[in-house]
């Protein structure tokens, strides 16, 4: 509406990323990030030995130079299956955030866009889908799919649906109500035109920042769902799974359990420093505020 | 007298309100699991069963029903507490749920304790100190806090107290009924690993509540009144952040008894988690409907007593 008048105003923003790296917070996020994208891309030439090859090392063998973060069990290079770990982390976070984002926000805008009862109705099915905890609903669907890496990623792509719907919803709601959605119906623009060119894109910094917020907590859910075993299945190199296998050796081999939590635990509050520096540039209520 | 009439009011409406939720939610985990493909009679009869033991299998679940008849039965037995047999043992569902029931709540109400206890003051003081390096402090913990696996730290935390200083017993639980002090001896150390991401989400909502309060009109007319920081704080901040911290309360309920399958995980604690993680894996279907249900039929319950509780907190909800 006012862009236009405020641009000339105002004196040229700095750049999106110049913004993004304000923080000490996201610019160690953003290495971190990077970091991982690097060892997931770059694996096979990074990982002084293959993931899945045994008795590279005594069974259990702790710490050394050759092998930095000991071996497992079958006397697999941990620190090798560590760096291939990074290839599921972030694909499969960003697989399930899409999920959820993608048939969340649909859900959302054809609920609050339909009005009425149809408004009535779908909401009442979101606020029912709310009353699953999240990891409730996963492990539902698991049971349904069967176990495994992609209905693992299903599952908690599905179960972010209703949160990603009620907040959508709410938004579009509070759009309908305005007067530019108003006069594209009166000039007499098709139901598809408004959602597409006016409701999407002043949803889009919202749906964003949800998204970006969400991440991290997709990473770990997908692992977590690995270490119950429902996930990733051995010998596949995914943290939550590795983690799962260290379980037994806490004792006697800690390292087994200590270099996959770690590298998940230093992914995910990467992906969340980074995350909320996002939604602090991207809400438009935050941004009016500063 | 009279002021509870609008209370009631809600309590009724609430209750009818929550009627379609749990039909919904119910209609929810048993459709679900209806979808899953093959067939399940001939998954039940075992790979050498003859046709007829297939439709005998068929009949006695009745499995022949349109889909709705079969719902409603299974809604139907569930009002009357039957919740269907164990595909695997054969044993009710309920009984199961029932043995189990203590032992999940113990460490859920154990891990919200710990989540306020520790939470709360840290939320407040960063509040009172926004700004400040303390603040800096407490927030970067609980950012720590969200981004920690509560499965890792559970290991970490068995690993260090319970074998390398056998502080606290590495895995199992004992029933709160036979035995209370063995009971919560048990579930120290899973607690604490369950309410690590709840002591950070107390903080973060408590914490930026407190600061909006603080920061209003009416604090700053008090000020001017002369009243003491202090005062404003007890007297007032705290009395209007107890919304949020009920709200907090209502989520973290829902989301710590999510966690709470995965602890049980770690601790081998034979609760209602590890029983749904395993019957999701060998897909023995009635207890996984079982446990879901429970689950859900909790989450709603306690929503139900948290909006009882805002109108006592706030008046001014009842009366909307």
């Amino acid at each position: 509406m006012s862009a236009a008048v405020s641009d000339a105003v105002l004196p040229r923003q700095p750049s999106f990323f110049t913004r993004l790296l304000g923080a000490p917070g996201a610019v160690i996020g953003t290495v971190v990030i990077v970091v991982v994208l690097g060892l997931a891309a770059f694996a096979p030439y990074l990982a002084p030995y293959d993931w899945n090859a045994t008795s590279q090392c005594r069974r259990l063998a702790p710490l050394s130079a050759e092998h930095w973060f000991g071996c497992d069990l079958f006397g697999r290079d941990i620190f090798s299956r560590v760096i291939y770990g990074a290839r599921f982390s972030l694909a499969m976070g960003l697989t399930t955030v899409a999920i959820s984002l993608v048939f969340g926000a649909l859900l959302g805008i054809v609920i609050a866009y339909g009005g009425g009862k149809v408004d009535r109705i779908g909401a009442r099915v979101i606020d029912a889908m709310l009353c699953f905890p999240p990891i409730i609903l996963a492990i539902l669907i698991v049971a349904v799919l069967g176990v495994g890496l992609v209905n693992a990623a299903l599952a908690v792509g599905i179960s972010g649906i209703p949160r990603f719907a009620r907040i959508t919803r709410a938004a579009t709601l509070t759009l309908v109500a305005r007067d530019f959605v108003e006069s594209a119906r009166a000039v007499g623009a098709t139901h598809t035109r408004i959602v597409l060119r006016h409701l999407l894109p002043n949803l889009a910094p919202i749906l964003i920042v949800i998204a970006t917020l969400d991440l991290g907590s997709a990473v770990l859910f997908t692992a977590t769902l690995s270490f119950l075993g429902l996930g990733a299945q051995p010998p596949t190199p995914e943290w939550g799974a590795m983690l799962n296998a260290g379980r037994e050796y806490v004792r006697y081999a800690p390292w087994t359990m200590i270099f996959p939590g770690l590298a998940l635990f230093l992914t995910v509050m990467a992906v969340n420093l980074v995350g909320d520096r996002l939604s602090l540039i991207l809400d438009p209520r935050q941004r009016d505020r500063s | 007298m009279l002021a509870n009439a609008p209370r009631l009011m809600l309590v009724g409406r609430r209750l009818v309100q929550f009627v379609p939720v749990i039909v919904l939610a119910t209609f929810v985990v048993f459709g679900l699991l209806k979808l899953v493909p093959g067939d399940l009679a001939a998954t039940l009869a075992g790979e050498y069963a003859t046709e007829e033991r297939i439709a005998q299998i068929r009949e006695s679940y009745g499995l022949n029903d349109p889909f709705l008849v079969q719902y409603g039965r299974w809604l139907w037995n569930a009002m009357q507490l039957d919740l269907s047999r164990s595909f695997q043992s054969n044993e009710p569902v309920l009984e199961q749920i029932m043995h189990r029931f203590p032992t999940t709540m113990l460490l859920v109400v154990g891990a919200l304790l710990v989540s306020l206890v520790v939470g709360v003051p840290l939320g407040i003081l960063a509040a009172t100190n926004a700004g400040s390096r303390l603040d800096v402090a407490v927030t970067s913990l609980s950012s720590f806090g969200v981004a920690l696996p509560n499965f890792w730290l559970a290991m970490i935390l068995v690993a260090t107290f319970s074998l390398s200083w056998g502080w606290f017993p590495a895995t199992g639980a004992v029933r709160f009924g036979a035995d209370p002090a063995g009971a919560i001896w048990h579930a120290v150390l899973p607690s604490i690993a369950l309410a690590a991401g709840g002591i950070a989400e107390v903080v973060r909502q408590l914490r930026s509540a407190l600061i909006e309060i603080l920061s209003s009109q009416y604090v700053r007319t008090l000020y001017a009144k002369g009243l003491s920081p202090s005062a404003i704080l007890w007297k007032h901040g705290l009395k209007n952040v107890a919304v949020t911290l009920l709200t907090v309360i209502g989520l973290l309920a829902s989301r710590l008894l999510g966690g709470a399958v995965v602890i049980e995980a770690v601790f081998a604690i034979p609760g209602m988690g590890s029983m749904v993680v395993r019957a999701a894996i060998v897909k023995d279907f009635p207890v996984v409907q079982g446990v879901v249900f429970t689950m859900v039929i909790l989450v709603i319950a306690i929503n139900l007593v948290i909006d009882l509780l805002y109108t006592i907190v706030d008046p001014r909800v009842a009366l909307k």
